[in-house]
């Protein structure tokens, strides 16, 4: 099938030479002029760059808050999605939509819409901070932001699954006198964990490297509320363009890895279920 | 069993209790109305919190803002045009042929996503900047490069155009169609010294002089380009794939070249997916931020987009300046969703009367 196609159809070289080419000269060979300029550090000083307290602070910040936000997203993505596709309601079309603006909204409008929301002056900042509850300038702030960014994913990926479900296997399971909830938690739920763990990683990747949204709501207090992304142009601004390339490198490892992880643990799940 | 006495046409082993189903209705509208309604609403209310003559002095008033809006409208569309080819060739390959490596080159394609927006700024400035890789050519006596990269350019496009218009039938091929390799050579160094010797000796490019590309509209458009790179691609490759091979392998054994099959049968076929790649990729080229925040010199007026000036008035504590831009990015993301959902709509209207034609057909044959 695939030679037929190549003798016959015409633009085979030309479109897979263009697209290698393209993704060369965009992509890979920056990332990789990334990878050089760091192996030209001696190794103590690479070390002494991305191993600080103020580094080791900011990935614990960067990862800790993207896994949260994430977790938060898995919940909520589960529950907008369940509403969706299970219940009616006035404006479902609206809400609808309206999941996918986070996707669309650039995130610095939605960094600075929500540092202005949380501020003791904000519209549920005069409610919340009387109460204590710091929206902005906080690692609250940050998962906050986090949260928002990463909503679609979830929601998106879970949906299509839960609209195909076999109805007859809620049946059997009612007929055998399974409640609701226990239907739910092992017969429904299962089935979901793909799709949640794609989604969880999809919102966890795009957490990690989020710099827009949370430049505005963190206030960037190094040990504090300074993530990786905002150390790194912190460097930058220093003109420490080795030390940057080094702690990049490292943020740029950790992405890769645990993109790595969350796709063989959905790859285990989705085998798990067969 | 009375299916309509449940809502939305579930069985009654799917309905749950009408207090869980409210509870869980209001839960859900109450998340989505907390992160996505009220921000959304704020951001006009903030805009527009001085009224209408200040909202549209902060936006036109302003030189440095209306250049940011000028600059974002050079910017976004300039790298949304380069991933539009990118993804229309991607597609072709990976969609239409197999080949080995097809798989790394899909995942490859995904890479800038999990690229921190920050990190991808910062590869070019390792490339681009002073201390970079090629900085400090560019500055000593940049333009000198120029030439060559005109008429490389020039050669690349020549040699597009012949592999595009050659007739695919072998009947149709005369005299230069029948010999690729020779005419392809021959004809990439005409057009190359064409291109080049004139500039040569016309000295058309400064001497001397730094060519700028980080701190500047080009480092803006790499940046963006990067960040954007895989939106249209992802989205024509499960659209080429689902449209098939038949339509076109038809096309060229009537004798179609590649042009007119490109136009007449793959475009059209494609054409909703592409647009909604063009939308979203558009939405994400318009408001990146961390990727241009580091290859922007952050000069006002000069290499500021308008996420970068949102930024810059926030940090002046211009509030009503900074959400006045915020506000028209905002109508941009709705203008997006508002297209997603016609798009959606076409294409299920399309569906069906795909679904009613075939069940004709069958109706038709069985009969």
């Amino acid at each position: 099938m695939a030679s037929v196609n190549r003798q016959v159809l015409p633009g085979f070289a030309l479109s897979l030479g263009y697209s290698v080419f393209y993704l060369s000269v965009l992509v890979l060979i920056p990332i990789a002029a990334c990878f050089l300029k760091a192996s030209t550090l001696s190794f103590d000083a690479f070390w002494h760059a991305v191993w600080t307290d103020r580094a080791r602070a900011a990935y614990a910040l960067t990862f800790g808050a993207a896994f949260i936000a994430a977790s938060i997203n898995a919940v909520m993505g589960l529950l907008i999605a369940w509403v969706l596709v299970r219940y009616p309601f006035p404006f479902k079309k609206l809400v609808d939509s309206l999941v996918d603006l986070p996707l669309a909204l650039p995130t610095a409008v939605a960094g600075l819409v929500y540092s202005a929301l949380y501020v003791p002056t904000g519209w549920l900042g005069q409610y919340l901070v009387p109460l204590g509850i710091q929206g902005a300038y906080t690692r609250l702030g940050i998962v906050l932001v986090l949260v928002f960014v990463g909503l679609p994913f979830v929601v998106r990926t879970v949906q299509p699954i839960l609209e195909d479900l076999d109805p007859e296997m809620e049946d059997v399971s009612a007929s055998l006198g399974a409640t609701r909830w226990q239907t739910f938690r092992h017969v429904i739920l299962p089935l979901l964990y793909p799709a949640l763990v794609t989604g969880f990683g999809l919102a966890f990747a795009r957490g990690v490297g989020e710099y827009g949204a949370v430049v505005f709501v963190s206030g960037n207090m190094p040990f504090r509320t300074e993530i990786a992304p905002i150390l790194i142009v912190a460097r930058l601004e220093e003109f420490a363009y080795s030390e940057a390339t080094a702690i990049a490198v490292v943020l740029l490892v950790l992405s890769f890895a645990s993109l790595v992880a969350i796709n063989s643990i959905e790859r285990f799940t989705t085998r798990h279920e067969r | 069993m009375s299916a309509s006495a449940v809502p939305n046409g579930l069985r009654r082993a799917q309905a749950d209790s009408v207090w869980v189903r409210r509870g869980l209705t209001i839960a859900a509208l109450l998340v989505v109305g907390l992160l996505i309604v009220i921000p959304l609403v704020n951001v006009f209310a903030q805009a527009l919190a001085s009224g209408v003559v200040v909202y549209w002095n902060n936006l036109f008033g302003d030189h440095d803002t209306f250049e940011s809006i000028k600059l974002t409208l050079i910017v976004a569309p300039t790298a949304l045009a380069l991933n539009v080819i990118f993804g229309i060739a991607a597609a072709w390959a990976i969609a239409k042929f197999t080949f080995p490596g097809r798989t790394l080159l899909t995942a490859l394609i995904d890479l800038p996503f999990s690229v921190s927006p920050v990190v991808a700024g910062l590869i070019f400035v390792l490339i681009f900047g002073l201390q970079g890789y090629v900085g400090p050519f560019l500055r000593r006596d940049g333009y000198a490069a120029m030439p060559y990269l005109l008429a490389g350019l020039a050669a690349a496009i020549s040699v597009l155009g012949y592999l595009a218009l050659r007739p695919t039938h072998r009947e149709a091929r005369h005299r230069f169609w029948n010999y690729p390799w020779s005419t392809i050579v021959l004809g990439c160094a005409l057009v190359f010294a064409i291109v080049l010797l004139p500039q040569l000796y016309l000295d058309v490019w400064p001497h001397g002089k730094s060519l700028k590309i980080i701190f500047a509209t080009p480092g803006l458009i790499l940046a963006t380009a990067f960040i954007t790179f895989p939106f249209v691609a992802r989205e024509l490759i499960p659209v080429m794939e689902a449209v098939g091979v038949e339509e076109e392998l038809a096309a060229v054994s009537l004798g179609a070249n590649g042009w007119q099959l490109f136009w007449q049968i793959t475009v059209p076929n494609i054409k909703w997916g592409l647009i909604y790649g063009i939308i979203l990729c558009n939405a994400r080229a318009m408001g990146e931020f961390g990727a241009v925040y580091v290859v922007s010199g952050h000069i006002a007026g000069q290499t500021d987009t308008m996420p970068l000036r949102i930024e810059k008035l926030f940090q002046e504590y211009n509030l009503p300046g900074s959400f006045a831009v915020a506000s028209l990015l905002t109508l941009v993301a709705l203008a997006t969703l508002l297209a997603k959902v016609a798009l959606d709509r076409a294409e299920a209207t399309r569906r069906r009367a795909a679904a009613e034609e075939t069940t004709a057909s069958a109706v038709e044959t069985t009969s």
